[in-house]
């Protein structure tokens, strides 16, 4: 009993590990690819390797609505702008290191640092598993605190929505009309 | 089976938003922008789930839900955006975008 649940708690490990490293490997190379298609492609890979870990949280219907939404509906959208726009190449590199690039890596460097410190400071070794009931994170659970005790940000998230549409199909009219800026500089008789 | 201690999933959000943050700052494409921005708001979605998990309480992962939708809404009206500068033929850098700056 006891070799069996260490066997199952080294799988665990394992499985953290693989899908850990593969999340901050993607999340490296979304950064440092060249070519705007290779950078959605690597952040699909980070979002799988986030649904796996978001699976060993037992947390399952966010990992579910992760792998469906992001990685579907959110990246199928970048994928089709980056096709529509031609994937023009920008390497991050090019130049020798200028100012802006040493000053963006120390500025990540310190957030990262000054994160870290933050919560170490603040639950020094103290964050095992907490206690949890049967069913946590299932959808049976997520919808019934959905719809009792978080109404108000399932409305409000609704309505978020809803205005990200209606800016959506503005934003999509303008783009269709070809000069509309030009066309608005001149003056009334020339138009 | 347990695994890790919530402690390391919390130096994975770490990371990630650092990674994030380092691509918004360093790149010039918006479309990578918006990419690295995805990567910092699922950071900040792993630690609130991580924390979830800490505290045996679901509202950590109720907001990560919500956020998904905020992340998504951005989305949307970051690419029109970047489709209606694409159309207005103006370059796609953001350091080169500086009009409306003050």
């Amino acid at each position: 009993m006891i070799v069996a649940a260490s066997a199952g708690n080294a799988l665990v490990w394992v499985v953290w590990v693989v899908a850990a490293f593969a999340c901050l490997g993607s999340g490296i190379a979304v950064v440092s690819f060249s070519n705007p298609f290779y950078s959605a492609l690597a952040l699909i890979g980070n979002l799988g390797s986030l649904a796996v870990l978001y699976l060993l949280l037992s947390a399952e219907f966010v990992a579910a609505a992760q792998v469906l939404i992001y990685a579907g509906a959110v990246m199928v959208m970048f994928l089709f702008v980056i096709a529509y726009l031609g994937g023009r190449a920008d390497a991050p590199w090019a130049g020798g290191p200028s100012w802006q690039t040493v000053g963006a890596v120390a500025a990540a460097a310190a957030l990262l640092v000054e994160i870290i410190v933050a919560i170490g400071l603040k639950a020094g070794g103290s964050l095992a598993h907490g206690k949890t009931y049967a069913g946590f994170g299932n959808p049976r659970s997520i919808g019934r605190v959905f719809l009792t005790d978080h109404l108000l940000a399932f409305e409000i998230t609704s309505i978020v929505l809803l205005i990200a549409a209606v800016g959506g199909v503005v934003l999509g009219s303008y783009a269709r009309r070809e000069h509309w800026g030009s066309d608005r500089a001149k003056p009334e008789a020339e138009r | 089976v347990k695994g890790p201690e919530v402690a390391w999933y919390l130096a994975v959000a770490a990371f990630l938003f650092a990674t994030g943050a380092l691509g918004v700052l360093i790149r010039r494409s918006p479309l990578i922008v918006l990419l690295s921005l995805e990567i910092m708001l699922n950071g900040g979605n792993l630690a609130l789930i991580a924390m979830a998990r800490h505290v045996g309480n679901l509202g950590g992962q109720i907001f990560a839900l919500a956020v998904m939708a905020v992340a998504a809404s951005e989305v949307v009206v970051g690419l029109g955006l970047i489709v209606a500068i694409a159309r207005r033929k103006l370059d796609l850098d953001v350091d080169k975008l500086r009009t409306l700056r003050g």
